[in-house]
């Protein structure tokens, strides 16, 4: 039996990766954006949620629209605006490099490595996203995790 | 892909903080909670947008608490200080003899029918006084319910601001408690020493 956990236990538990999902899809500045209209989405609906869904696959496809909708809120406000709250500064050391090294691949292959590697989605929940084949999935996700490792090449080496 | 990028616990804070703001701003904050220390152990202050609807002992496990608190009231809960810091304040007047009751809106949702009559009463008996399980019985209208009085003492939602610590044997010694005997000792002396001082 599985019975439903309080909000904050999700927030504790999945706010890391919502926030490493949220930095590869939309960069480290907008990122804090998309992460808090996340968790707000997700808070709204929570009481609606099945106690025995999968929370972590939940919160990174709600991820995705919000990212969405922050890269078109930003494409829309080219200069920043007053409500925006204050920015932060990026990422700093060795992890700057390698959110630039995400943010320089082709969209859907930033798409799947944010979703699939980062946020643990299977291919076939990112290709219901994304568009196209879980198959296509797996290869844009294998080809953005290669240019990673010629990009990047302490990713392999490195553990979190 | 083996390494994870880390995130910083001081951005996670920093989101975390605005997440608690813009729930209780758009009514989504159901259920705020907080841990305060005390003379007792630590406690957790739970709220509703109605008032206060639990205080929990240590030893009750806070974590087994927010989960029934997720079943029983929403899973909207969130752990939000800054919405109390008037239960935080008055419970530490209290602690410190310098508060002898408490002003603080209650929400009963966790009360229904004899309970809530017996914990509604308990704020007849006076601080630095006691009374009996039997007493209570009568108190709440059914003297010979004793026995459940003592169950209606034991899951009191809001032990401490409702005063079931108050509630002892017929013989004058302590009895049980939610919070464990020594809790209960505790609080008493505080009542009697302040008691006696005012």
């Amino acid at each position: 039996m599985t019975v439903k956990q309080p909000f904050e236990r999700v927030v504790v538990v999945h706010g890391p990766t919502v926030l490493r999902v949220c930095r590869a899809v939309v960069g480290p500045v907008d990122a804090d954006d998309a992460w808090s209209e996340t968790f707000l989405a997700a808070l709204r609906a929570y009481p609606d949620l099945p106690a025995d869904a999968n929370v972590e696959a939940w919160l990174v496809t709600i991820a995705h629209r919000k990212a969405i909708d922050v890269v078109r809120r930003a494409a829309r406000h080219a200069v920043p605006v007053a409500d925006v709250p204050d920015r932060v500064l990026p990422p700093q050391g060795r992890d700057l490099d390698l959110w630039a090294a995400i943010a320089a691949l082709p969209t859907k292959q930033r798409q799947v490595v944010a979703y699939h590697h980062l946020g643990g989605l299977p291919y076939d929940d990112v290709a219901a996203l994304v568009g196209g084949t879980a198959a296509a999935a797996r290869r844009a996700g294998s080809d953005g995790v290669a240019t990673l490792r010629r990009t990047y090449p302490t990713i392999d080496q490195e553990q979190s | 892909m083996t390494y994870l990028p880390d995130v910083a616990d001081t951005d996670l804070r920093r989101l975390r903080a605005t997440l608690v703001a813009r729930a209780a701003a758009d009514g989504l904050l159901d259920v705020a909670y907080r841990t305060v220390d005390s003379p007792v152990g630590p406690l957790l202050l739970a709220r509703t947008p109605a008032g206060l609807v639990r205080v929990a002992f240590g030893v009750q496990d806070h974590e087994a608490v927010l989960t029934t608190l997720a079943q029983q009231v929403s899973p909207r809960v969130l752990e939000a200080p800054g919405q109390l810091d008037d239960a935080a304040r008055e419970l530490d007047e209290y602690f410190a003899g310098r508060r002898t009751a408490f002003d603080l809106p209650l929400d009963l949702q966790l009360l229904r029918g004899f309970r809530r009559d017996v914990v509604l009463h308990l704020p007849d008996i006076a601080y630095g006084r006691t009374a009996s399980y039997a007493q209570m019985a009568g108190l709440a209208g059914s003297p010979r319910a004793v026995r459940a009085v003592g169950t209606a003492c034991a899951l009191n939602p809001l032990p401490v601001v409702l005063p079931c610590h108050r509630v002892v044997r017929s013989d004058g010694t302590p009895g049980q408690y939610a919070g464990g005997a020594a809790a209960k000792l505790t609080l008493l002396d505080l009542e009697t020493r302040v008691g006696a001082a005012a």
